[in-house]
């Protein structure tokens, strides 16, 4: 027993000696030709596999038919092949297989998770999934009752609103203003010939990423990528997306809703990944609303005003729509300060930059912490796709903290001036705010910030 | 889930409200995390899991006290401190402990259950002593001033108002917990009334912080690239040093004999959607830990997922409702509840579903469930003990809670080995023994308008 567990910690050791930065990400290429990254991790008798195909997403939803592809990813596991629905989720479950589906705004996604005694059972049910979805109509009207209800449901809360709202001034005719989810008419203008359009069209090779983590072999890898992608299409039909047309002018929206607490989100144009200004709008998002219980805008709304329980901002990197997004949420008599205390912080980083101090310990985080995702395989398994998803490459992993180290003080001096903008926020305002203007108008009032 | 972009509204601070509903996904599972516990002279339990799989690291203390120890007229305090956790102590400055973690490129949170209180950090193998040394620090060194205390009260209540307030199924969940125990702490909100919250004062946090906050109340997991013998060594160094202080006694709350169903009906102005659950009364696994794995095997079979009875049942046979399910709730201190939930259909009421449901309990009372369901959940939960291992977090949560609600490290160890002696006989007589008697709540979350 003894000499068997020091065994063990050898292997161990000698897998991941050093930095997790160093794990090994190994290309591999099926037969048929799919292709997919790999990390090998010998610890935990399971596979998890993580595949997305580009373009695939809501982007993808015929006119009047919002929500095709998120229902698409509702019912895809109701039922395939041979086996309805009822058999095909028992012999998902029985088997403990994890088998999801997700769409967002551009691609559509999956996840199969299973313990190895299991696989060859998960990868046929999956790959049947994939290319073989019934669609039955019962099923299909069983999940279209199940998303109207929860759009029912959602719409009690004024987050759901706001980000709808959100969606709908910002990316205004753009196909991105269309909730993913659908709306409760779009749905139910969805038929399942439809669905069988939307995988027809969609999930094909020409826009798969494959990553696969765990403990299993290359040659293992090989004859899993063809068992569950080989007889997918060659190629579909693409969906041609333009840019975006962000609003350039800084507006306030007050949507009026009876809750004691107001849901602002604010924003406006950010960068894409390519942008050669990339690490440095990261490094300045962190700064500024990202880093969780350091960021500026954490330490003047809550820590030093007790405003919010949260407050933050992230870079979303859409090529077609990059954005920096904030949310806060306050009491109804709070809204404007909370919202005067956002635009001093964006003025003051556009203005005066950041401090060396600050810049360096900025770093020092968004470097350390990298490494906090090898901790399980959905982590890794998700990184890996990222990666991917941004045409990255494998050697990303050694050179980000290069990249984050290039960030100097001045280049964000330089580029938080034409980055961050105040006079160019959008906010929406979900609630009774009662300390700004005009608070009982009708449902909607626009006011210009200058 | 591959989420790439997302709206993050709660990734902030600090508080997990209620238990994480328990599913088949957040059982304790076991047998394979392969921890060594340990005890230091001050009383403070220290359990180490290794796992070499990356060179990372998981701190978690737990104090072995939660909203159920909240004085009377104090509700929220456990949850508050925990928030002022984050302040200065003698040796750092208020937000410093924050710089801290970050600068070393750690994430941390923390985080208040009815039954205990969790701080946790996850960093880099190589940063093991400093987070070691300033979540010490906070053990016994906490300076609470009413410059950090006021705008916190004001964050407190925000929260509230995200997480409650302008949330209409929480504040119904309010009000049945409410009458769900009768004499039980449960009763209260983990978050607190508000008009308490807002008379919190100094020396109310400072006796709670003095009374429970001491190593012999709390238990220290390390979980990842460690080794005991090192993570031993520091452990004396950095806790050793605080004094162990004599714990009052403890009330034993219990549950008197319910008599009585209820019914909380919320009519609320933003509700669309009617929602219905009722919750019974169920043994925890501190009173009766057989009957409570009985009880995680019996959700299992009647309401974990698509497969399971009630949905196939209810959702897809009879097509009365959209969704709907059931959890037991029986990993705590103090007694365990097993809930059922429902969605209507449009153009079923709330009424169509809670017939569907109550036959559907009448009929488990009357015929039980079948040896093979039970052999095929047992065999799922073994599995789910599997997965469990795949990360830190997840495994030093897991022992955390376990040891601060009076587990001990072997029952999570033989959890999965023992589930495999529970037969249909022992799922039945739990069936018949929670639901064959009175005592139960039913919520019900209805539109302002009569549907």
């Amino acid at each position: 027993m003894f000499v068997r567990l020091l065994f063990l910690v050898l292997l161990a050791l000698i897998n991941v000696h050093g930095n997790a930065n160093a794990t090994a990400i190994e290309e591999v290429t099926s037969p048929s030709g799919i292709k997919a990254w790999l990390v090998r991790d010998h610890s935990i008798p399971l596979t998890a596999v993580r595949f997305i195909f580009r373009g695939s997403g809501a982007i993808s939803d015929p006119k009047g038919k919002a929500g095709r592809a998120s229902m698409a990813s509702a019912l895809i596991d109701e039922g395939a092949g041979a086996l309805q629905s009822q058999i095909f989720q028992k012999q998902l479950q029985d088997r403990s297989i994890v088998l999801s589906f997700i769409a967002d705004k551009d691609f559509f996604g999956g996840t199969l998770k299973v313990l190895n005694k299991y696989r060859a059972k998960g990868v046929e049910l999956a790959s049947l999934a994939l290319t073989t979805p019934r669609f039955d109509l019962t099923a299909v009207n069983r999940i279209r009752a199940q998303i109207v209800t929860s759009l029912k449901a959602q719409a009690a809360r004024p987050g759901y609103k706001a980000r709808r709202e959100w969606s709908r001034v910002i990316y205004n005719k753009h196909p991105y203003a269309r909730p993913v989810v659908g709306t409760q008419k779009s749905v139910t203008n969805i038929r399942n010939r439809d669905l069988h359009s939307f995988v027809n069209d969609n999930l094909t090779k020409d826009r798969l990423l494959v990553s696969i983590v765990g403990d299993i072999s290359v040659e293992e890898v090989k004859s899993l990528l063809d068992n569950m992608f080989e007889s997918l299409p060659k190629v579909g039909k693409q969906t041609k997306v333009g840019a975006a047309q962000i609003p350039a002018k800084g507006a306030l929206h007050v949507f009026s809703k009876a809750v004691p607490q107001s849901v602002v989100l604010f924003g406006h144009r950010g960068v894409t990944r390519k942008d050669p200004n990339f690490y440095t709008a990261y490094v300045i998002n962190h700064i500024l609303g990202g880093g969780s219980f350091t960021s500026r805008l954490y330490n003047s709304v809550r820590e030093e005003r007790g405003l919010a329980y949260s407050v933050s901002t992230h870079l979303s990197v859409r090529r077609n729509a990059p954005l920096i997004i904030g949310q806060l949420s306050t009491s109804n008599e709070k809204v404007a300060e909370s919202i005067r205390l956002v635009r001093s912080e964006w003025r003051k980083m556009a203005i005066n930059g950041v401090g060396e101090e600050t810049l360096k310990n900025a770093k020092s985080f968004i470097n350390g912490s990298f490494a906090l995702q090898f901790s399980s395989s959905d982590r890794i398994a998700n990184l890996l796709t990222i990666l991917q998803y941004y045409n990255l490459s494998p050697s990303y992993l050694r050179k980000r903290r290069e990249y984050i180290n290039l960030v100097s003080r001045n280049d964000i001096q330089k580029f938080a001036r034409k980055f961050l903008n105040a006079d160019a926020l959008t906010f929406i305002v979900v609630g009774q705010p009662t300390d700004l203007k005009d608070t009982n108008a009708p449902s909607r009032r626009e006011f210009q910030t200058k | 889930m591959v989420l790439m972009y997302r709206w993050i509204f709660f990734k902030k601070t600090c508080v997990l409200i209620g238990l994480t509903l328990f599913l088949s996904a957040g059982i304790i599972r076991a047998e394979v995390f392969k921890p060594q516990l340990f005890k230091l002279a001050n009383g403070l339990k220290v359990v180490v899991i290794s796992n070499h799989r990356a060179p990372l690291v998981t701190q978690l203390v737990m104090y072995k006290v939660g909203a159920m120890d909240d004085p009377s007229g104090q509700t929220g305090i456990a949850h508050f401190l925990e928030h002022l956790m984050f302040k200065g102590t003698k040796n750092l400055s208020p937000g410093e402990f924050s710089k801290i973690v970050a600068r070393n490129g750690g994430k941390e949170n923390a985080f208040t259950s009815r039954d205990y209180t969790g701080y946790h950090q996850s960093f880099s193998s190589d940063r093991l002593e400093i987070m070691m040394q300033i979540e010490s620090d906070r053990m016994s060194n906490l300076i609470l001033t009413k410059e950090d205390i006021g705008p916190e009260r004001q964050v407190v209540l925000e929260e509230r108002n995200t997480r409650v307030e302008n949330n209409p199924s929480a504040l119904l969940s309010e009000e049945v917990n409410a009458a769900f125990y009768l004499n039980h702490p449960y009763r209260r909100p983990i978050i607190g009334w508000r008009h308490e919250i807002e008379l919190i004062s100094r020396s109310n946090l400072l006796a709670f912080y003095n009374k429970w906050y001491v190593p012999n109340n709390a238990i220290l997991v390390i979980a990842g690239d460690v080794n005991a013998s090192d993570v031993l060594g520091l452990a004396k160094k950095y806790y050793g040093g605080i004094s162990a202080k004599e714990i009052p006694p403890r009330v034993k709350w219990a549950e008197p004999r319910h008599q009585s169903d209820r019914r909380i009906t919320l009519r609320h102005k933003q509700v669309r959607q009617a929602q219905w659950f009722k919750k019974f009364i169920a043994p925890g696994v501190m009173q009766d830990a057989a009957a409570s794995r009985a009880l995680g095997i019996l959700a299992e079979i009647i309401g974990g997922g698509t497969s399971s009875q009630i949905y196939q049942s209810i959702v897809v046979e009879q097509k009365i409702a959209a969704s709907a399910g059931a959890w037991y709730d029986g990993e705590t201190r103090g007694p365990g509840a097993f809930s059922f939930f429902a969605t209507p259909l449009p153009g079923k009421s709330i009424l169509d579903v809670e017939r569907a449901i109550e036959k559907f309990i009448a009929d488990l009372i009357e015929k039980g469930v079948a040896r093979e369901e039970v052999a095929v959940a047992i065999t799922r939960l073994q599995d789910a003990a599997i997965f469990a291992r795949d990360g830190l977090y997840g495994p030093a949560v897991i022992l955390g809670r376990a040891l601060a609600i009076g587990l001990s490290v072997d029952y999570v160890e033989q959890w999965p080995k023992r589930l495999s002696s529970v037969t249909n006989h022992d799922v039945n007589r739990a069936i018949r023994s929670v639901f064959g008697r009175r005592g139960s709540v039913t919520g019900l979350l209805l539109p302002e308008k009569k549907e």
